[in-house]
């Protein structure tokens, strides 16, 4: 047993493993999340993002540059326009003096201008030249002309750079005339300066103004240029060569253009002057651009910068202004604060979908780990009953060595009081037996392996035969105990008898255990058709009550379910068509109500019912023994069969459990179980009797109606003998009205000597228990043989009226006690052949059909069969081995078989003829198989080949019973 | 009297043995019902019947097996009708035996029928002991005046 257990709990162990793998490969996630490394996930959402941000940002970015650097273009050019339009108006003004000087000092002779009035003049038009810091004019002087030059004006040439006598050069360029603000430049030579010499002969060339590259200027340390046109002696045509140009040359007018002050001026007149720095170069060589204007170290804002051309008039020069921002362009608050919330919030949702799938990840995982660990509860709890139902059926099996060794024990010779140890001993292990085999159903129904058959079966011979089992209690203890199956129930249902039956018996069995007095009643009716009266019904009776001192129940006490009022009860038990839309559905419901007239079960306790091992209270089992398990495995058991259980229960007054029940419909005529008949027959030669009941209390009487019903008697209910009419063939009456009625026995005789002419009905005494004085007193009137003992069954009425009324047949009776006894019966004085081609077989066969009081004759094969059974012959029914040498049993049954049918039709042919034989009916032997084996495939072939069916060898009496039974059962057997 | 109850006894304890220890079936104690006073031998004679038959079946399965090409199917016919007649008898452990002789004829199987058949044989001669062991057991019981009591 050890090492059997230690198995089972291997293979517990195994398929708890199986499960668990099942509920692995089962685990289902949710798919769009991501079970690891979210916080990688979330790192790369927050980079992506990052980068989306600074995309966003230069996006709207880019818009805010192009805005700044078109600011900066409109301020540049402007500038630009501005400085360029006030040079060309500086330029002009000099042109304009130059014209003056030619005109007025060269054309008019003498000369009208002298130094005080060009410096008054120019003083006086200085405002016309806002940018020249001053102007002065130089007189072109060849060598020759030195001298006469020198002493006309007073003074010597001198130099630029050091203001010392001029050296010899071929020409020179005194300052004649000049602005007070340059007087310093008085006979100055600017052809002694480099840039003023390279200008004066560009400009004399041209014959337009010039300007010198910038460099600082005389008597200020401000950059500046020098302006420098030409004055000519005489008109030139404009198409003068370059030498007429120069031959013609007077002089110079030049004017120095202060650019740094110039500039400065200018942008200070401008708005945004701050904002910019402006930088004027003078790029004539490209590649050496010269500043004129700003200073060197200032950058500003590298990164933009705008260039604007400058025309000053001079093709030969070009300039350029540049101009960029003082400080770099301010960030865009608007890009930035849009880049940096949306970032801010991305990253939010970011951190909000990272703890989110945290969450879940934990929450999934917590729920498999719940899983797992309710797979492994439910397992456990699964191997617990697998152990209780191992460790149960183990026990029973050394329990079953202890009774029967008891048993043994009390058929020897003992003393009194050790025989009474052993019928305690016994009587405590059938107890336990008892005990186990509820544990161990408990067990199987917990574990699973409880499976209901699913069987024919007649669910009325069944609650009869529960109804006997409690009989004798009943009846000691004077309670009615009754049964009633409505009309509508189906005879033959498909289900499992013997669990129906077990939650029956129990049922039953607590009632009569707690029932002192009263009565105990079992109903069935169909689930729809109880529910419909239900419902339809409105309680129109109080409990019951009919008129206010007795209950219309069975026994007249009051019940604690009053659904099953009479008022109700008639419905239910009457003939009216009940229609409910299932009718022709296979699934049968019923409904089951057992009634007593018990304790019932006090309220405290009522929810504890079908807790195993509960009793409504522990002194309960002091008083009434059981272990309260019962009800649990009912519950179910019930459950099991589709059904529910459920119970009304009033203290002092009792209690109605009722459960419904799911069975399926089955046609009586497609029993497929050929071994076991699932209901019993119950004589058919009532059929059509009338019978009359004499009752007062409707439900009894009901009962009474359903079990004679059942019989096929027709049934009149009366409350008094009196009432009575027609002619019935029989009367029954109840114990209680028989003694209530005091004139009761002159009509009864009445009757009697009424039907000295007629035919006399049999009067017949119903009661539950009789005391001896009233079975005198029942004798006395004549109810000698006529007691029906309740509860009343179907078959115990049948033989109790087969017993009044002399028509039974007895040995059908004792047949139904017994089948041995009725084997012998039904074998009794026939004559067999018994086909065997083994001698020990054959004489065992032959053995056991002579107990049964069988003539038999013997054949050794299927050859010696046939010449036995050539017609006419005196058989009954033939035996026959299968397995045969030289001739199989199949083989000889369809030779004789169709020596039959030749026989057969020559008898119809010539039927006329006045055959020998007086045998009116065909021909046909019932020929049974014996066989080892009795499998299905066999017992197709024995059909096939024409035999009526097979016993199984060697013999079982009921197997051999059921067979025979077939075909003698008709047939009265003849007296042994 | 007490020696028949001892008697008694020990033939109870040992067909209840002859049961336990896989000898003896149901099938024996039916037998055994089927003997009453309109036919008080009928168990000795259907044993000795089957003694006889077994005897005679053994025989010629021995010699059917000794055959240079064994008739297979006539080895089948024979293990099946001591098959059917142990079954009869109620010999569990025979029947059994045969049961695997019969599968190793169908297989073909020589060495297997061999086997089976020296196993038959084995229990065969066990069976035959027991049983005879049983019946003097039944005779001196009856000698001494007791009756042979039923074993469920």
């Amino acid at each position: 047993m050890g090492l059997k257990m230690q198995g089972q709990h291997h293979l517990v162990a195994v398929s708890l493993n199986e499960q668990q793998q099942q509920m692995e490969s089962k685990r289902k996630y949710t798919w769009y999340i991501p079970r690891t490394n979210q916080g990688k996930y979330l790192i790369l959402w927050i980079i992506v993002f990052g980068y989306a941000a600074i995309h966003v940002y230069r996006c709207i970015d880019a818009g805010h540059q192009e805005r700044i650097q078109e600011g900066l273009v409109s301020m540049c050019d402007q500038r630009a326009r501005m400085l360029q339009d006030q040079f060309s108006v500086c330029v002009n003004h000099v042109h304009a003096l130059a014209v003056l000087v030619s005109t007025f000092h060269y054309y008019k002779n003498p000369s009208v201008i002298d130094q005080d009035t060009f410096a008054e003049y120019t003083a006086r038009t200085a405002f016309e030249r806002p940018l020249l810091s001053g102007v002065a004019y130089a007189q072109r002087v060849m060598n020759s002309e030195r001298v006469d030059f020198e002493s006309q004006h007073g003074g010597t040439i001198r130099t630029m750079a050091n203001k010392e006598p001029s050296p010899h050069r071929d020409e020179y360029a005194p300052v004649i005339f000049s602005q007070e603000t340059v007087s310093y430049l008085n006979l100055l030579d600017m052809m002694s300066g480099e840039e003023d010499r390279e200008n004066i002969l560009r400009a004399r060339s041209t014959g337009k103004a010039v300007l010198t590259s910038p460099f600082k200027l005389l008597g200020s340390h401000h950059l500046g240029v020098v302006l420098t046109i030409p004055v000519y002696k005489s008109k030139l045509p404009p198409n003068a060569s370059v030498r007429d140009r120069i031959e013609a040359t007077a002089g110079y007018l030049g004017g120095a253009f202060d650019v740094e002050s110039l500039v400065e001026n200018l942008l200070g007149q401008l708005a945004g002057n701050q904002e910019i720095i402006v930088k004027v170069y003078d790029v004539t060589n490209a590649s050496d651009p010269l500043i004129m204007y700003g200073r060197q170290t200032q950058e500003g804002d590298p990164t933009r910068v705008h260039v604007s051309s400058l025309d000053f008039g001079d093709p030969f020069r070009k300039h350029e202004m540049t101009c960029r921002y003082l400080h770099e362009a301010p960030i865009s608050l608007t890009a930035s604060i849009t880049a940096v919330f949306g970032y801010v919030i991305v990253i939010l949702v970011g951190y909000m979908f990272y703890t989110g799938t945290i969450h879940i990840v934990q929450v999934e995982d917590d729920f498999d780990t719940m899983q797992n660990l309710k797979v492994r509860a439910e397992a456990a709890d699964v191997a617990k009953s697998q152990f209780l139902a191992t460790v149960s059926h183990e026990i029973r099996t050394p329990m079953n060595g202890i009774l029967g060794m008891l048993a043994l024990l009390l058929d020897t010779d003992l003393s009194s009081t050790q025989r009474d140890y052993a019928q305690t001993a016994q009587a405590c292990g059938r107890a336990l037996i008892t005990l186990i085999n509820e544990v161990l159903d408990r067990a199987k129904i917990e574990a699973g392996k409880l499976e209901l058959e699913a069987l024919p079966f007649d669910l009325r011979s069944i609650l009869d035969d529960v109804l006997s089992l409690f009989s004798e209690k009943s009846r000691n203890k004077g309670i009615e105990l009754a049964v009633l199956v409505s009309d509508k129930v189906p005879q033959i249902v498909m289900g499992d008898p013997g669990r129906f039956r077990q939650v029956i018996t129990n049922l039953v069995g607590n009632s009569v255990k707690f029932t002192e007095q009263g009565h105990i009643f079992v109903q069935v009716h169909l689930a729809e058709h109880s529910k419909a009266v239900q419902d339809s019904k409105p309680e129109t009776c109080m409990n019951g009550r009919s008129n206010g001192h007795q209950w219309k129940t069975l026994s007249g006490r009051e019940v604690a379910d009053d659904q099953n009022s009479w008022d109700k009860f008639k419905h239910l038990i009457s003939d009216e068509e009940f229609m409910f839309d299932g009718n022709n559905s296979q699934n049968v419901n019923l409904m089951v109500s057992v009634e007593d007239t018990g304790i019932g079960i006090p309220l405290h306790a009522q929810k504890l019912v079908f807790m195993p091992f509960m009793q409504a209270d522990s002194s309960t089992s002091r008083h009434y023994g059981g272990t309260g398990i019962g009800l649990s495995i009912s519950k179910c058991l019930v459950e099991l069969m589709g059904g529910q259980i459920s119970f009304v229960s009033r203290p002092q007054i009792g209690s109605t459990f009722s459960f419904t029940a799911k069975f399926t419909r089955c046609e009586k005529n497609t029993v497929t179980d050929p071994k076991r008949t699932p209901y019993d027959d119950l004589p058919t030669s009532f059929n059509g009797l009338k019978a009359t009941v004499v009752d007062t209390k409707p439900v009894r009487a009901a009962v009474t109606k359903y079990h004679l019903k059942r019989l096929g008697v027709l049934v009149e209910v009366v409350n008094s003998i009196k009432t009575a009419s027609g002619q019935p063939d029989m009367i029954l009456v109840e114990k209680d009205v028989w003694l209530s009625g005091d004139n009761f026995d002159n009509p009864f005789n009445n009757i009697r000597v009424n039907g000295h002419a007629l035919k006399q009905p049999k009067v017949i005494l119903l009661a539950t228990n009789v005391t001896g004085g009233e079975l005198d007193k029942a004798k006395a009137a004549g109810f000698s043989d006529t007691l029906v003992m309740k509860p009343l069954r179907a078959s115990m009425v049948a033989a109790c009226l087969q017993q009044v009324l002399g028509t039974g047949k007895a040995e059908q009776g004792k047949g139904m006690a017994n089948g041995s006894v009725y084997l012998r019966g039904l074998l009794c004085g026939k004559k067999i052949l018994v086909v065997d081609d083994n001698l020990v077989n054959r004489r065992v066969a032959a053995g056991a059909l002579k107990k049964f009081g069988a003539e038999v004759e013997c054949a050794e094969s299927g050859k010696a069969a046939l010449e036995l059974l050539q017609i006419p012959h005196g058989f009954d029914a033939c035996f026959m081995d299968i397995q045969m040498p030289e001739m199989d049993g199949f083989e000889a049954t369809r030779r004789i078989r169709m020596m039959e049918r030749e026989i057969n039709e020559q008898q119809t042919s010539g039927s006329t003829d006045g055959c020998c034989d007086n045998r009116a009916t065909e021909w046909h032997l019932p020929i049974l198989a014996m066989t080892a084996d009795v499998i299905q495939a066999t017992f197709e072939e024995c059909q096939k080949s024409g035999m009526d069916g097979y016993v199984s060898k060697p013999f079982q009496e009921e197997n051999l019973y059921q067979e025979v039974a077939k075909f003698f059962e008709s047939k009265p057997a003849t007296d042994c | 009297m007490s020696s028949v109850l001892q008697l008694q006894r020990q033939f109870i304890d040992y067909t209840t043995s002859l049961h336990n220890e896989g000898y003896l079936d149901n099938q024996f104690t039916e037998l055994q019902k089927l003997q009453d006073e309109s036919n008080p031998d009928f168990v000795t004679e259907v044993v000795s019947m089957y003694f006889e038959d077994s005897d005679k079946l053994l025989n010629n399965l021995t010699t059917a097996l000794q055959q240079r090409n064994v008739d297979y199917k006539q080895v089948d016919a024979h293990a099946h009708q001591f098959k059917g007649s142990s079954s009869s008898i109620g010999a569990k452990r025979v029947t059994n035996v045969c049961a695997h002789f019969k599968g190793f004829c169908e297989a073909k199987n020589l060495d297997g029928c061999l086997r089976c058949l020296q196993q038959v044989k084995q229990e065969y001669i066990f069976f035959r002991n027991k049983l005879e062991a049983l019946f003097r057991l039944e005779q001196q019981i009856l000698q001494a005046g007791g009756s042979v009591p039923m074993v469920e």
